[in-house]
């Protein structure tokens, strides 16, 4: 890493904004157009992490929960041992609580 | 026949305001019949926008409670005959707005105009709604920032179920004016580009008004940009837009500022 890619890190911002509206307006679309959403969430959860890691589909497990008030989607995915992580656990949890 | 145009964001700020003007003035500046209608009841800014704040007697609640005539309330622009504005109400509360009295006002301002432009409130509540309401056409302002492509996308959804248009099972028809455009950040990767808020967004493009001084310049004196310097980069930007608006077919380029020497050399210093 050299200097000039220090700063190139900070500046380039926008394809992160780009992303970030990408999953949250898929969200959001969903819950309003009351499609299914837990359905979608997963997806999308699933190709940002594959984005940053190679994610094994066999490695994930995914837990959901269909309530009438409040629906659980678990993601549990594997992150292959990456320096900071390879002492401790090798495993990386998500989740997330959706009010269905 | 008469075109009803909301000019929408849900997010605050982005340049509703400031869009009504000068696409209201750009399409009477070409000779069509304009008026612009100030739906932010209780904090109306287009009379100050359109440099009229001290014209105003009567205001669109007058008009739609009956207690004044619509001639009576619209004011004539000075500076170009073919556009009026209908201020809001700054004193009164919202919810003196009904339903069916902004039904007969819209009505009667089609009889009278080419082009029916009303400024939305921010938000999502009555007043935005009451706004989007009767609409034709949506012009939907976004800057090229998180926050508001977000209430951009929400307001879409809602011209798409809560407009007459919508209700009737007809095609709501909407464009996306994005403003404060930078173009050298968005090549940088430090902004969102055109081609990311389209996708997102999935709605025709309108124009890209670039960020620029001239649109605080104008607002100052209180005239909108394409009247005030209609060579300056927003007011070529918004005249193309305009061009749109009426069916014509432009490329959609970012103009750019042209600066003198002096701010060649000194305006990124002074900047």
């Amino acid at each position: 890493m050299n200097l000039l890619s220090l700063f190139r890190i900070k500046r380039d911002t926008a394809p992160v904004a780009r992303e970030r509206l990408q999953v949250l307006l898929a969200h959001e679309r969903a819950v309003i157009g009351k499609s299914d959403l837990l359905a979608t969430l997963q997806e999308e959860i699933l190709a940002v992490i594959a984005k940053h890691v190679t994610v094994d589909r066999s490695a994930v497990q995914i837990k959901l929960d269909r309530g009438d008030k409040v629906s659980m989607l678990e993601i549990d995915v594997e992150v292959p041992s990456a320096i900071a992580i390879a002492k401790g656990k090798g495993k990386g949890g998500q989740s997330a609580r959706v009010p269905a | 026949m008469a075109k009803v145009l909301v000019v929408t964001s849900g997010k605050g700020g982005v340049g509703k305001t400031t869009s009504t003007a000068a696409l209201g003035a750009a399409l009477a500046q070409t000779g069509e019949n304009v008026v612009v209608v100030d739906f932010d009841v209780g904090l109306r800014n287009l009379d100050l926008v359109m440099g009229a704040e001290r014209r105003v007697v009567f205001d669109l609640i007058n008009v739609v409670q009956g207690d004044a005539k619509l001639n009576q309330a619209l004011i004539r622009d000075k500076r170009i005959d073919t556009l009026s504005l209908l201020p809001a109400s700054q004193t009164r509360d919202k919810d003196a707005l009904t339903e069916a009295g902004v039904e007969r006002v819209i009505g009667e301002l089609r009889e009278k105009f080419d082009w029916v432009i009303c400024d939305s409130p921010a938000g999502i509540e009555r007043g935005a709604l009451l706004a989007m309401r009767h609409a034709d056409v949506a012009v939907v302002v976004t800057n090229p920032e998180v926050s508001s492509v977000r209430d951009s996308d929400r307001i879409i959804g809602m011209l798409d179920s809560k407009t007459l248009r919508a209700e009737k099972g007809e095609r709501m028809e909407k464009h996306l004016l994005l403003t404060r455009y930078d173009t050298a950040r968005a090549a940088r990767n430090e902004m969102l580009k055109t081609e990311d808020i389209l996708e997102i967004l999935s709605i025709p493009l309108l124009g890209i008004i670039p960020e620029s001084e001239e649109v605080l310049r104008a607002s100052n004196v209180g005239a909108p940009v394409t009247l005030n310097n209609p060579t300056s980069a927003p007011a070529r930007a918004y005249f193309d837009a305009a061009r749109r608006l009426k069916g014509e077919s432009v490329e959609v380029v970012v103009p750019l500022e042209r600066k003198g020497l002096m701010s060649r050399l000194f305006g990124r210093r002074v900047a």
